[in-house]
């Protein structure tokens, strides 16, 4: 394999990956707080939209990301309101979510489908990105890059560094006793799903902003879905979620390279291997945890909170 | 007198129900003070309203003679005060240390903590290791980390909420030697319990509450077990008595029954052997751990168990599961009331149904009939005086108590030829258990056999004509007590041979 097939593979797997990252980790700050939103499509979607339609109008990166941040959470919001107040059943609301977010960008893009934009490009970063090899593996990327990775670690950080994160945690755990020492569940519960809106948003802008010029309906082709299955696939570890990303961004890479290498193989058939891959990931990892008590799934995942007090 | 804590006049009402009626009381400095009172008394919504998890409707409280109303558990902590719950308020996929940080208020998340604890630990004598993780523990280390927390807050008030309903007797004992050290040092304890001897030992006075509202306060030693029961429930006990002891042919019995057990905290039971005949209760006494849990699995048929091993009626009863030995007329109420005895998130009434080996009599045509089965639900609601507005209620919106009141009295209405039941009295006040002794000896009088596990000496002793020991998962032959029948239960108990 030659030195540019080599890097621009890994290249295209960074990319392919990064979405994934940000919509999962913030899935998983979400649910270890306890709460399951199934929304992710939905949120990335109004995010992919929001970031192409104002960075069509401004030119400006910075303002396009915001938008599809603020985006991302403003559906969020419906979804912490809804469950969090109105304690609605989290599952059918967050289906609820994915659909109206799907519906919602597919009405509100109708006049965007026919534009292009400038794509947010690469920054190389200057003096590392020289560096034979590793600058252009390693320093050559687009900020948003930059910014998936550095999210992990701050998701990490915040979870097991500081004392908010523990009782993150611990409210996840229990809600019950959380409330019963004093803390406020309903409040670390929101702020927990708007970041996980905000980073499904940025996720999906990524699309629409760095993988492609266009906006196009349903852009996120169960994206969302995938970022949901690797905070399973990760247990609930921030870290893992890199390493999950990189594997299916890497398949579906892999299965661009084969059809462009033309190996005889159905399209069709490549283009399943990620689902395949996910499928027979979880079930492995079942396998191998199937004699121990699994204590990374948070205990209150997906119940709903009602103080009597 | 200088009082750390004065309640005067609190009222609570949810709906038409007045929790707390009126209700006053008064805490000294490094005293240690009763809250008695029966299931549903309001002794958990005055602490709530003390801990500041609750705001009373009127009433007010002076805290070290200052006007004291907490918004907030965060500022009753920050006067000083802290609370152990009855049902722990513990996170089981944390480390104890974790835990311990949540209760803090101020502490971040800092390297030498895991020290500190180390050293309140030793200070107390409360044995714990910062860095296991809550799920493997004890119920009574469990409870340890609680009290820490609450220590390190360096507390002027303690309030424990039920603390030795789950605690074996050594546990109960050292608990009581923390606690005299602790009002020694001068914090004042606010005791809730049921345990009437348990409050006559320890505690120097005692505010008695029944259905919401004050009946007394009064020196405990002062007044005997059974006046502090007569007060609590506003009524005389019935004296216990069997009627008719006929001991009939033999009914049940276990021979050479062994099980490994696949938890690596578990017991093995090694060549359990046990014969009861109709009409005789049978008394398994035993600390908690010695292979209680894992004897009860096999007994209800949770695991089956080998051929020969299980003879019930002359059926060899091992390998069915608990639905078909119901079918035989044997009945059981497992110790852990939600997930074992009662599924939580369903009524009382689907639990009621749940548990039937034949329903026919609450369905028509297998369409389930639910004012037959509330009728089934109220007349055990109304025997064992289970506190619920409706038989409707989730099985885990009743406290302990009360849902142990309404198991036991399921188990009992469909008059078992076998009982087998643990703890049958766990949480449940004097009053109440009163009442369902005296309902195991009339089952027993018409000629059913029990087979009752308890950690709780007493009930055994009173209840029980014929008594084992379990320990180490080897249970004893029946106790002769004719001769220093309690010294050799007591030795066997703590392991030893008789």
């Amino acid at each position: 394999m030659n030195e540019s097939l080599f890097i621009s593979i890994i290249i295209g797997i960074s990319i392919a990956s990064v979405p994934l990252i940000f919509a999962a980790i913030g899935e998983l700050l979400v649910e270890r707080s306890g709460v399951l939103n199934l929304g992710v499509e939905g949120m990335m979607i109004v995010g992919a939209l929001l970031g192409f339609v104002v960075m069509s109008h401004t030119q400006n990166p910075y303002l396009a990301v915001l938008a599809a941040m603020l985006g991302g959470m403003a559906i969020a919001s419906i979804f912490a309101f809804l469950t969090q107040f109105l304690l609605t059943n989290q599952v059918a609301t967050g289906l609820a979510l994915t659909l109206f977010g799907l519906g919602f960008a597919a009405f509100a893009g109708r006049g965007y489908t026919e534009e292009t934009i400038q794509l947010i490009t690469a920054v190389p970063i200057p003096y590392l990105s020289d560096i034979p090899y590793l600058g252009p593996l390693l320093f050559s990327f687009n900020p948003l890059v930059y910014l998936a990775f550095f999210m992990v670690y701050l998701v990490w950080w915040f979870l097991f560094k500081t004392k908010q994160g523990l009782i993150l945690r611990a409210i996840g755990d229990n809600h019950d006793a959380a409330h019963a020492i004093g803390h406020n569940v309903v409040r670390y519960r929101v702020m927990a799903i708007l970041f996980g809106g905000a980073m499904a948003g940025i996720g999906g802008a990524f699309l629409s902003l760095v993988q492609v010029p266009i906006w196009g309906e349903g852009m996120t082709a169960g994206r969302g879905w995938i970022a949901l299955g690797l905070v399973v696939f990760a247990s609930w570890q921030p870290f893992r979620i890199i390493f999950g990303a990189i594997l299916f961004g890497g398949i579906t890479i892999l299965q661009i390279h084969a059809q462009g290498l033309n190996i005889n193989v159905s399209a069709q058939y490549l283009s399943m291997l990620p689902y395949l891959a996910t499928i027979v990931i979880l079930v492995s990892l079942r396998m191998r945890l199937k004699n121990k008590t699994n204590r990374t799934v948070p205990n209150c995942l997906g119940r709903i909170f009602h103080s009597t007090t | 007198m200088k009082y750390q804590l004065e309640v005067s006049n609190i009222t609570k009402s949810y709906g038409d129900l007045k929790a707390n009626d009126n209700v006053s009381l008064s805490i000294k400095d490094s005293s240690i003070h009763a809250l008695l009172g029966e299931n549903g008394a309001g002794k958990s919504t005055l602490v709530k309203i003390i801990y500041g998890s609750l705001t009373p409707d009127s009433g007010e409280m002076k805290w070290a003679n200052n006007n004291y109303n907490p918004k907030s558990p965060f500022q009753a902590r920050e006067n000083g005060i802290a609370m152990v719950f009855q049902h722990f308020s513990l996170f089981e996929s944390l480390t104890v240390e974790d835990n311990i940080i949540l209760g803090l208020d101020g502490i971040g998340l800092n390297e030498n903590f895991s020290e500190q604890i180390i050293k309140y630990s030793k200070q107390y004598g409360l044995d714990i290791n910062p860095q296991q993780v809550v799920g493997d523990l004890s119920v009574g280390a469990r409870q340890r980390v609680e009290i820490i927390r609450c220590l390190m807050q360096n507390p002027k008030l303690l309030i424990m909420d039920e603390p030795t309903s789950v605690l074996t007797p050594q546990e109960v004992a050292d608990l009581f030697v923390t606690l005299k050290k602790l009002a020694a040092d001068g914090c004042a304890i606010l005791y809730i319990s049921h345990k009437l001897e348990e409050v006559r030992e320890i505690c120097s006075e005692a505010t008695i509450l029944r259905g919401g509202k004050l009946v007394q306060s009064c020196i405990p030693q002062e007044h005997s077990q059974k006046e502090l029961a007569e007060m609590m429930i506003g009524k005389k006990l019935t004296e216990l008595a069997r009627n008719n002891i006929t001991v009939g042919e033999n009914i049940f019995s276990i021979d050479n029954l062994s099980r490994k057990s696949d938890d690596i905290y578990g017991v093995n039971l090694e060549k359990i052997a046990l014969k009861m005949s109709k009409g005789s209760i049978v008394g398994i006494a035993g600390v908690a751990g010695n292979g209680q849990d894992e004897l009860m699995e096999l007994l209800i048929g949770e695991i089956s168990s080998p051929k020969t091993t299980l003879i019930f009626n002359g059926q060899d009863i091992g390998l069915l599961n608990s639905h078909e030995r119901r079918q035989l007329s044997m009945f059981f109420v497992p110790e852990e009331r939600l997930g074992h005895g009662a599924v939580p998130d369903m009524s009382l009434d689907e639990n009621m149904l749940l548990s039937r080996p034949d329903s026919t009599e609450m369905t028509s045509h297998d369409v389930i009939d639910w004012k037959k089965v509330a009728t089934h639900s109220k007349k055990v609601i109304d025997t064992f005086d289970v506190q619920t507005p409706s038989s409707r209620m989730l099985a885990k919106s009743l406290s302990g108590g009360n849902l142990q009141k309404f198991m036991v009295g399921r188990e009992l209405i469909q008059n078992p030829e076998l009982l087998i039941v643990a703890q049958p009295t766990w949480g449940v006040d004097a009053g109440s258990a009163n009442n369902i002794h005296q309902a195991l000896i009339e089952l027993a009088d018409k000629g059913s056999a029990i087979l009752i596990i308890s950690q709780d000496l007493d009930e055994i002793l009173s209840l029980c004509e014929q008594i084992h020991v379990l320990s180490e998962g080897k249970l004893s032959d029946a106790v002769d007590m004719k001769s220093n029948g309690l010294e050799k239960i007591s030795q066997l108990m703590v392991g030893g041979k008789v």
